[in-house]
This record gives structure tokens, C-alpha cells and sequence, in this order.
């Protein structure tokens, strides 16, 4: 019971809001279910879910596995490969979202074209790529805080039974280091999640983008956005309870 | 070990260390705490490195070349004082993963000598638990066989019961009485000093980074010829 009481809370002003349908300041009738032109315009806004879904999930994928190759110089005794770490970090993390996905879906495809090559960007891989190379800084952050908790004794042990780098790190540092990296890791996905919303800016048709369109023929920003909004909920606070579990899961695993 | 000195930024921890170890023999080295004897085990195969000297294991020459120290790794086990097993795999998976990984094994074959080296510490029953569900003894028997499923030519222990409650110590200390009676190479930083009788072929007394005093164990404990290894036998031996 106790667990329900917070998703609960954090839909009650939407319900509140629910109830004034009736009321004539509110204009609830554009996404209600029942009128035909109400169904027809909440499934035009919830068909973005999928899109919003996809580029996060992608783009989640790239920076776990682009944070990981980031963070791995960053924990190497030699100090170029530090110095190295921390010039993406820093550099990547002072970026805003906003002007990098302009430079990446407008200037990205000129940089290719100088260099002879013809790869074109559409706003789905250019949110894509925003959204992992942003994410990768935080994400490397994350992995080398994670990797510097696990006990030297642990790199020690795995070198002693002749263990290489690769191995000491796949076997023996990277599955006690996810433990403690998995909080923090969803939490950036969350990021992401809400940071997509800006794909709508060039022209990906993802919940935000679809949400502006409505406005424009409806002219109901206030019910829209709201409903917008408990969209981006729902989505954050199903991603908050699957990583409830997994981080049961693998607690479960621990102790066995 | 010939003429090996290293430093800690300007500290010297080690000056001028010279140990050889014959194969089959058994060194016990003690000394107060900070005076450099985890260095000097750490140093032999390449936790730590030194400045000056020669190490040498078996023939082969310690050097910051990666294929020597993967060598030396490969003949040279070690236990440490905190056993450091991986807490996220079974007691079996701890032994077999050196096997596996490092020399190519097949699982069925790393099981199997898993488990023999398991029954040779004495806790075959504990194979499908996790380390932290075991008590420290048992911890470091699986340190041990860990090491030994390697099959390596010297063992290193670095105060491997220090860390444990008095009645777990001797459980421990009866397995590496074993191990010496079959013959292995060890070289043990100990403070028990019942164990260095039983089992020592040489002592090493080593105070502020220097062997101060080597020899066999009967004139070591009877008459040691330095002031500093008298007043540290009488201090450790009257307690
Ligand atoms: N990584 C290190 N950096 C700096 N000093 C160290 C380091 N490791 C050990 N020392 C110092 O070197 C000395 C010898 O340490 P150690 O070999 O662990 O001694 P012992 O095992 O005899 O207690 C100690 O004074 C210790 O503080
Ligand atoms: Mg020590």
C-alpha cells in the first residue's frame, strides 16, 4: 500500500483537473475518449509515444555503451588518457541540448558533405545522437565513480589468478559495479526521456511535437500540455518501477 | 630478490632487499607493522613495482615488460589479509574463473579441479554459496584454494589471519601447515609464530624497509644476534 501512496499523490492535481471538465473555463471535451473527435485526437497524441519511446531507448543504449569507453581512460594510471576523459566530459557536459541538436541536424551534415561523404541526418537520428553524446558525459561520470567504489583488493585479487584487463573488468569490476551504477544510470534515462521532448524542435513527431500541433488546430493549450505532461508522467514513473525491480532483483542475486 | 630499494614518493620503503627463496623452501617473514613486509611480497609478482634491483621468479626477470609479469603471475599465487573473494559469484565460480579465463579451460575441467582443491581446504559443502555467507575462516580456506586452483609454483600469504576471530585462525593455519608438508613454496608474512616453528625453512626480520636478521628458525627464536629482533620476539612471543 505504502508503495502506491507517491504515484497516487503525483496524479492527483491531474484528476482535480479531470473533474472540471464540466466547467466551462475548461475545454476537456478535445481529448475526451467518448466524442469521436476527442478519441480521434487523444490516439494523434499518444501515437508519439512510441517515437518518444524509441529514440530514448536508442539513444539510452548508444551512451551506456559510449559512457563506459569514455570512462575507462578515466581511470587509467596513465595521465594523457585522464586528461583526455576530462576534456569530453567537461566539454560535452557545458553543451546545452537545444544548440547542440541544432549543430548535429544542421551543421553535422554540411561537416560530412565537406569531408565527401553524403550521410544525410533526419530529425530521428539527430535527436538520437544529441541526446546519447550529452548523455555519454553524465554516463561516464557515473561508471567511474561506480568502477572507483569497488575495492582495489577486488583489481588486485583478479591480477593475482591471472586475470588481463579486459577480463579483471568484464568478470570481476563491471557486475559489482552496476549495482551502484543502476540507480543513477535510470535516472539519466529519465533525462533523456524528458530531454527528447526538444526532437520536436526539428520536426520529430514525438509526444511534444504532436501536443504543439494540436494546439495550433484546437487552440486548447491548457488541457493539451496538462495531458502532455501526465503522459511524460506516466512514462517516468513506469521506468521508476521497472528499475524498482530490477534493483530488487539483483539485490536478491547478491545476498543468495 | 637481489639489491631491490623502493620508494613511495620520498619515502623509502624498501632499501636494499635481498631474499632467495629455493624451490620447496618455506620463509616466514615478520617484523612490526609499516616496516615494509607487504611491500616485498606485493613487489614479487608486480603489485607493487620497484625501483632498483632484480626480482626473479623461476628464471624468469621481473621487468615492466607486460608478458614477464603475466608470467611471473602465472607461477606465483597470493592470498591477501582481507582474502578479497568476489562477492558477486558462488564459492565453485570463485575458483573457476582464474581457470577458465586465464588458462582456456573447459567448464567441466575447471569444476572439476575447483572442486578437488575445494575438498583439499576442507569445505567441499560450502561450493554454492556466496562468500559473504561464510565465516572468515572458511573465506580464506576459499582464498586459498582459489590461488591453488592455479596451480602456481610459489604462494604468497600476507597476513592471512590477522583478520580473523582467534578461534578461526588455526582451521586457516592447519590448511597451510598442509600445504607446506606437500611440499609448496611459500613465503608467509606471519605474526604466528607457533606456524613459523612448525613450518619455516628460514625466517626474515625486517624493521623500518630492511632485512635486519635471516636464518633458520632455531637460532632465530633461540639467540637472534640484532637488538631490534630480540625486543620484537619479546614483545610478540609475551603475548
Ligand atoms: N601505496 C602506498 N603509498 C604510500 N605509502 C605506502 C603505500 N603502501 C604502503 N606504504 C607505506 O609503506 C610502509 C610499508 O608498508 P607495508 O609494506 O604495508 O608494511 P607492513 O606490511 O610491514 O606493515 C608503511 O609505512 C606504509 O605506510
Ligand atoms: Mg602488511
Amino acid at each position: 500500500m505504502g508503495r502506491m501512496r507517491t504515484p497516487v499523490a503525483l496524479l492527483l492535481p491531474f484528476l482535480l483537473l479531470a473533474g472540471c471538465a464540466s466547467s466551462s473555463t475548461w475545454g476537456w471535451y478535445v481529448v475526451n475518449p467518448m466524442t469521436p473527435a476527442g478519441w480521434t485526437n487523444l490516439k494523434f497524441l499518444m501515437n508519439g509515444m512510441g517515437a518518444t519511446i524509441l529514440i530514448s531507448l536508442i539513444a539510452a543504449a548508444i551512451s551506456i555503451g559510449l559512457g563506459l569507453v569514455v570512462a575507462l581512460p578515466g581511470l587509467s594510471h596513465r595521465r594523457w588518457l585522464r586528461i583526455l576523459n576530462r576534456i569530453y566530459v567537461e566539454f560535452v557536459r557545458s553543451i546545452p541540448l537545444l544548440p547542440m541538436l541544432f549543430w548535429v541536424f544542421y551543421g553535422l551534415p554540411l561537416v560530412f558533405r565537406a569531408m565527401g561523404l553524403n550521410i544525410p541526418i533526419d530529425p530521428f537520428w539527430g535527436a538520437i545522437i544529441t541526446l546519447a553524446i550529452s548523455d555519454s558525459a553524465f554516463t561516464a561520470e557515473i561508471y567511474r565513480a561506480g568502477i572507483q567504489s569497488i575495492a582495489k583488493g577486488q583489481t588486485e585479487a583478479a591480477q593475482t589468478i591471472g586475470l588481463n584487463y579486459v577480463q579483471t573488468m568484464r568478470h570481476v569490476i563491471l557486475p559489482q559495479a552496476i549495482r551502484r551504477i543502476l540507480p543513477p544510470l535510470a535516472n539519466q534515462f529519465i533525462y533523456i526521456v524528458k530531454m527528447s521532448a526538444f526532437a520536436s524542435v526539428i520536426g520529430m513527431q514525438e509526444l511534444t511535437r504532436r501536443a504543439n500541433e494540436l494546439v495550433v488546430t484546437e487552440y486548447r493549450p491548457l488541457e493539451i500540455y496538462s495531458f502532455l505532461i501526465l503522459e511524460y508522467l506516466v512514462l517516468v514513473l513506469v521506468i521508476s518501477a521497472g528499475v524498482r525491480w530490477l534493483e530488487r532483483r539483483m539485490g536478491a542475486d547478491e545476498r543468495g | 630478490m637481489i639489491g631491490v630499494n623502493k620508494w613511495f614518493g620520498d619515502f623509502h620503503v624498501l632499501k636494499d632487499i635481498e631474499l632467495t627463496v629455493r624451490a620447496g623452501e618455506r620463509v616466514v617473514i615478520c617484523g612490526p607493522s609499516g616496516s615494509g613486509k607487504s611491500t616485498v611480497v606485493r613487489c614479487i609478482n608486480r603489485l607493487e613495482a620497484h625501483e632498483t634491483g632484480l626480482i626473479r621468479v623461476d628464471g624468469i626477470e621481473l621487468t615492466d615488460d607486460a608478458r614477464s609479469v603475466a608470467a611471473i603471475r602465472s607461477e606465483v599465487g597470493m592470498v591477501f589479509q582481507q582474502f578479497n573473494l568476489f562477492p558477486h559469484l558462488t564459492v565453485l565460480e570463485n575458483l573457476m574463473l582464474g581457470p577458465m579465463k586465464a588458462r582456456g579451460l573447459s567448464r567441466a575441467d575447471a569444476e572439476a579441479r575447483a572442486r578437488r582443491y575445494l575438498d583439499r581446504v576442507r569445505i567441499p559443502e560450502q561450493a554454492d554459496k556466496r562468500p559473504g555467507r561464510l565465516s572468515g575462516g572458511q573465506q580464506q580456506r576459499v582464498a586459498i584454494a582459489r590461488s591453488l586452483c592455479m596451480e602456481p609454483k610459489v604462494m604468497l600469504f600476507d597476513e592471512p589471519t590477522s583478520a580473523l576471530d582467534p578461534e578461526m585462525i588455526s582451521e586457516v593455519l592447519d590448511v597451510m601447515v598442509e600445504l607446506a608438508e606437500d611440499g609448496m613454496t611459500m613465503v608467509v608474512v606471519t605474526h604466528e609464530m607457533g606456524f613459523a616453528r612448525k613450518v619455516a625453512d628460514k625466517m626474515v626480520f625486517m624493521d623500518a624497509g630492511e632485512i635486519v636478521e635471516t636464518g633458520p628458525p632455531e637460532t632465530f627464536f633461540a639467540n637472534p644476534s640484532s637488538e631490534r629482533c630480540r625486543t620484537f620476539l619479546g614483545q610478540i612471543l609475551h603475548h
